[in-house]
């Protein structure tokens, strides 16, 4: 039973690693209907941009501010050379526009970078420890911690903030917010920057644990299950989508491993998300349509 | 007369380049004024007003012809947002209630453009809540939750909110029981009364509309066919057949 639970517990956190990738998701869709498939190149971009700056002897606390400026750059670049033009199109349209973004994202992470592989040390140590007889990973539990800090500082920036208020408004009604008099073009900026910032973060935790390389970039493959279980709209829904993908997928591996051979780990998620699809298609926190009859 | 807070004169509207839902519109807004637009569906009134509010350009329309002035200046391509901070504000037809922000936070995106302090925002709040009391017991309520009725006062409160001189209304009756439909033109009355506000509503209720209106501009398939008083336009034998529903009780 103690080895059910170790499994359990280390596939809830190695979950949370696919939430932080999700949550970037998520912001976009919510206020734009645009599924970005650029996040993961974003996440990509600023982890490489990170440790290239520290490998140069930028402070850690200075290169995580200058990451995050040069995602905001970014936000402000998408924004004028792809979001403004095509504004009004159909979401399939944006949707092809940030296929292609993801490659001129990448490539100009390899202009300016190279393509090596880098090695990013956080300071803390992947050493597990005992907790009731459960061998945990210090790193998972790092980045659930960190998981949680940011999901609180969100929540409190889209409830409590009036920009928060600007971007929930557009999320739920584009024409109704123009409307009111906000501007679009200042949001998508904003929305960018912040999912800049969380692919920032996620970015760091994925480069710490299997090294700052362009394979980073193939993450968003495992947000998308997390997305479909946990819901497009929802940030809860990607934490929560996150933490099945993970804890399924370790079980899965080591219970029906046995017996349908191995390598489950990485096809598993996507059948669980095709099941979603089938018996609740909005996923489990996705946002229902309020409609009056 | 004084000088008009809103004129158009001889606009013209496309949509995606080819279909022209606006031919040939004039019209005229004094201060304090409530002038209706009325006509069937598909006539231009709410191309109309989204002209005006330059809402027309998020559905890939765009003015072609003539000009749209307010308080004297030229607004024919201002940004939205731009012309709510000057006061001119539209309530969309359907309501358009943020369905899942709460009643309040509805009223609170209204002044957003105006980045209000936290006190003048509860003066606002407050402002909002005399007009329509109802909205003040329902403002932890999810706008989608509320009824008809009170989404429609969530709209044109959320307007308020940015403290605008000229109101766009686009079908305030729409789908709404005639008590609540009196309710909500009483409110337009009285803002007329209490603040000067001016109103240009599009209105498939001619009745109710000319009963409230000072001045009226009857549009059919894109121009306008009639203009004149409102109560004249409601002796009208012509208008009353056709939008009145006199010939309904001639023939009964």
């Amino acid at each position: 039973m103690n080895f059910f639970f170790e499994v359990l517990v280390g596939g809830l956190l190695a979950g949370v690693m696919y939430s932080l990738v999700a949550i970037g998701f998520v912001l976009i869709y919510k206020a734009s209907g645009v599924f970005n498939f650029a996040q993961g190149a974003m996440v990509l971009f600023a982890a490489l941009t990170f440790v290239s700056l520290l490998e140069r002897g930028v402070p850690f606390w200075l290169c995580f501010l200058m990451t995050l400026a040069v995602m905001i750059v970014l936000a402000l670049g998408i924004e004028r050379w792809v979001l403004a033009p095509l504004a009004n199109r159909s979401p399939i349209t944006l949707f092809m526009a940030t296929l292609g973004l993801s490659y001129v994202i990448e490539g100009l992470a390899q202009l300016l970078w190279g393509a090596q592989v880098h090695g990013l040390e956080l300071g803390i140590k992947d050493e597990p420890f005992i907790i009731g007889g459960i061998f945990l990973s210090q790193f998972d539990l790092f980045a659930a911690g960190i998981a949680l800090s940011l999901v609180i500082i969100l929540s409190i920036f889209f409830n409590k903030t009036q920009i928060g208020l600007s971007l929930r408004a557009v999320a739920d009604d584009t024409l109704a917010a123009l409307a009111v008099g906000i501007r679009l073009p200042k949001v998508w900026v904003i929305v960018w920057s912040v999912a800049g910032f969380v692919g920032l973060v996620a970015g760091l935790l994925w480069g710490a644990r299997v090294g700052v390389q362009f394979s980073l970039s193939l993450i968003v493959l495992k947000a998308l299950p997390v997305l479909i279980i946990g819901g497009f709209t929802s940030i809860e829904g990607a934490i929560v989508g996150g933490l099945i993908v993970g804890a399924s997928e370790k079980l899965a591996e080591v219970y029906l491993g046995s017996v349908i051979g191995g390598g489950i780990e990485n096809w598993f998620p996507y059948v669980l998300a095709l099941g979603f699809l089938l018996i609740r298609p909005a996923g489990l926190f996705g946002e229902q349509a309020i409609e009056r009859v | 007369m004084s000088t008009p807070i809103l004129e158009l004169t001889h606009i013209e509207v496309l949509y995606n380049q080819v279909i022209l839902a606006v031919k040939d519109i004039s019209l005229t807004v004094y201060p304090q004024q409530i002038v209706a637009l009325l006509g069937a569906n598909g006539a231009g009134k709410s191309t109309t007003l989204k002209a005006i509010s330059n809402l027309v350009r998020a559905e890939r329309g765009e003015v072609t012809k003539g000009q749209i002035s307010y308080k004297s200046q030229l607004i024919t391509h201002t940004d939205p947002a731009k012309l709510v901070r000057q006061g001119l504000v539209q309530v969309l037809e359907g309501r358009h209630c943020f369905g899942h922000l709460t009643v309040e936070e509805n009223l609170k995106t209204g002044a957003l453009p105006l980045k209000l302090t936290k006190a003048q925002l509860d003066a606002q709040l407050a402002r909002i809540y005399t007009y329509f009391p109802r909205l003040k017991t329902r403002r932890f309520t999810q706008a989608g939750y509320t009824s008809g009725g009170e989404q429609q006062m969530v709209a044109i409160g959320r307007a308020l909110m940015a403290q605008p001189q000229m109101i766009l209304l686009d079908e305030p009756s729409m789908g709404l029981a005639p008590q609540i439909v009196e309710e909500i033109f009483e409110i337009i009355q009285q803002l007329r009364l209490q603040e000067g506000t001016s109103f240009l509503l599009a209105e498939q209720n001619a009745a109710i509309a000319l009963h409230y209106a000072d001045y009226a501009y009857v549009l059919e398939t894109g121009k306008v066919n009639v203009h004149g008083k409102a109560e004249q336009l409601s002796q009208n034998p012509e208008l009353q057949a056709s939008y009145l529903g006199a010939a309904f009780s001639v023939a009964a």
